[in-house]
């Protein structure tokens, strides 16, 4: 079984029953921030006079149990982590914006979600605070066309985590942040009893036993590591209707019987194609980019193409497509595999690559002046070209007029994921 | 305090709140679970957003079609109240309430500091409301949706925002202390 299941990543009219379940999520989420004494804003407001610290406790406890148990299942490879939504990283607005509620929360005396852990238990203040988050967001929405530049583009990193930030294991990052958690707590305790007077003698004698347990998890985290890509690509499973019944394929048998290889035809067509959105990935070198592509082709040479994994995993709408190309096809077979086994849907090869699409679209394009390469290997270019015009060639951007009409068997079977444009808390 | 002598609704004994670490404890493993089945982590600020925009859509259409914000959420035919976040949020209304009733806290109060008046208070909780709110809209989620969620997936902005909500905090409440202690 692989997590988080398919059908419950969006809640949608279609499945009803979506709603209950992260309802049942929201309760529990409520009962337990209204049990750990998040309905009254002295508490909440007690921590930044250092007289009582249940708020950092309670929230860091949380997170590094939450990040243990996450990362410790990403590792065994029962959870797909890149379909786990990570908050894209704005750190302008983030940072202005975390500012911004510090005050409103030192102010207000809560949090969003403590507001309603307390309004709903009859606390007077609690509603009070509820309703000025409805005109908060609502001013947010009517003045956020002043800065939406800013808003949008500041600071922007995309799908960014510790571990890339710092280049070091995953794993290691887990265990730094649980190492802080708990010198936090002692020192948040220090605090307590230093400016709350409070007599640390009768807190449980549980806690370094906890603290051990952490710290094991933490460590086994990181000796797991992380799924190399090889053991999630054979994971990856596709879904094809063979004679009106769905067939199952693994990633290996979709190549081997090209279901994902599309034509030049196709391809070309996919761009004129309201429902999708076409991503042209030039997976050769710079030079036969240079050379030779299409256009609105991007290059990505196969060796980089890791590092942009984390823009094609947030960046585009849900219906793009990938189109990866090579000479040939052995380059773009390869980056084909580590897309899929990224966790990236709707990638596509582009069948005989580039010197198919010459063949296909460039047989009537006067501009392409070239002598066929007889020296070519595989995956190499099989034309010499007299000067590098990239994509300045009629062919490189064939006239949708001109092959209106063009016959293909289809193969692009669009999946559709959850817009993340909303995602997130957004 | 005159406020904790009087009764709860239902008249219901008031227990003691559960100890930090066993909150934070079952906090973690709903968070947890929330990321495991679906996908999601908690959120709910995202929800006040998508509940404005469905009342200013009620109200004036036209406005949330020359509105780029609200037209994400609420434009064309697009449901405001088709994501996952509006569940969660009345869920947490709900569950908020169920502990109450079950560990007898349900009942008509306001929490405040010795030194200012319930209608200081009120006004003090409304207008950190909105501030609040403002910021957690610009920054993309709240406590919830960036600090505790964020924070648990690794995601570098969300510590950026975390560290912020907590500056901020810190950088005002000597300023304000008369309101709680």
């Amino acid at each position: 079984m692989n997590f988080p299941l398919p059908s419950l990543v969006a809640v949608s009219a279609a499945n009803p029953w979506t709603y209950v379940l992260f309802a049942a999520i929201g309760f529990a989420f409520g009962y337990t921030l209204e049990m750990s004494g998040f309905g009254d804003s002295r508490k909440l407001a007690a921590q930044f006079y250092f007289t009582e610290m249940t708020v950092l406790k309670v929230m860091f406890t949380a997170i590094v149990v939450a990040m243990v148990l996450l990362f410790g299942a990403a590792g065994l490879g029962i959870l797909d982590f890149s379909l786990v939504w990570v908050n894209p990283t704005y750190l302008a607005s983030g940072i202005l914006g975390g500012l911004i509620m510090g005050v409103g929360f030192i102010v207000g005396g809560f949090c969003p979600t403590t507001s309603l852990a307390s309004a709903s238990t009859g606390k007077i203040d609690g509603m009070f605070f509820m309703f000025g988050g409805f005109v908060g967001a609502f001013l947010f929405g009517e003045t956020e066309q002043y800065f939406t530049n800013w808003y949008n583009n500041a600071g922007y990193y995309g799908r960014l985590t510790l571990d890339q930030v710092f280049g070091i294991p995953v794993g290691a990052v887990v265990v730094l942040v649980v190492l802080m958690a708990l010198f936090m707590f002692w020192g948040g305790e220090q605090l307590e009893r230093i400016f709350g007077k409070k007599d640390l003698s009768k807190e449980p004698k549980l806690r370094p036993m906890g603290a051990a347990v952490l710290v094991v998890a933490a460590l086994a985290v990181f000796v797991i590591g992380s799924p190399s890509l090889e053991s999630k690509y054979n994971k990856v499973k596709f879904t094809r209707t063979i004679d009106e019944k769905p067939v199952v394929f693994s990633a290996d048998s979709m190549l081997e019987q090209r279901y994902v290889f599309i034509t030049p035809a196709e391809a070309f067509k996919a761009k004129y194609t309201q429902s999708m959105n076409p991503v042209y990935l030039d997976v050769r070198s710079e030079a036969d980019y240079n050379l030779y592509h299409i256009e609105d082709a991007v290059n990505v040479p196969l060796d980089r193409l890791e590092e942009i994994i984390p823009i094609l995993l947030t960046e585009p709408p849900a219906n793009t497509v990938f189109i990866v190309m090579s000479n040939d096809e052995t380059a773009a077979v390869q980056a084909w595999k580590v897309l899929v086994a990224s966790s990236i849907q709707n990638a596509y090869i582009l069948e005989g690559g580039v010197n198919n699409w010459i063949v296909f679209f460039g047989k009537d394009d006067k501009t392409l002046q070239v002598q066929p390469n007889p020296n070519a290997g595989d995956d190499q270019i099989k034309y010499i070209f007299p000067v590098a015009l990239g994509s300045k060639y009629e062919s490189c951007s064939p006239n949708p007029q001109e092959y209106e009409t063009l016959t293909f068997e289809a193969k692009i079977k669009l999946q559709l994921k959850r817009d993340k444009s909303g995602g997130g808390c957004g | 305090m005159t406020t904790q002598t009087k009764k709860s609704i239902f008249n219901r004994p008031e227990k003691p709140y559960v100890h930090p670490y066993f909150g934070g404890l079952v906090l973690g493993i709903i968070l947890f679970l929330a990321f495991f089945l679906t996908g999601n982590g908690l959120g709910s600020s995202g929800a006040t957003s998508r509940i404005d925009a469905a009342l200013v859509d009620a109200v004036s259409p036209s406005h949330v079609d020359n509105n780029p914000y609200l037209l994400k959420m609420a434009g064309g035919d697009k449901n405001p109240f088709d994501d996952w976040i509006i569940p969660v949020f009345f869920g947490a209304l709900l569950g908020g309430f169920s502990s109450g009733f079950f560990n007898g806290r349900l009942k008509f109060m306001t929490t405040k500091g010795p030194n200012i008046s319930n209608r200081t208070r009120w006004l003090m909780s409304f207008l950190g409301g909105v501030i609040f709110l403002y910021g957690a809209r610009m920054a993309r989620g709240c406590t919830s949706g960036q600090a505790l969620s964020g924070g648990a997936t690794l995601a570098a902005g969300s510590w950026a925002v975390m560290l912020a909500i907590f500056a901020g905090a810190y950088a005002v409440a000597y300023f304000v202390r008369k309101l709680w202690n």
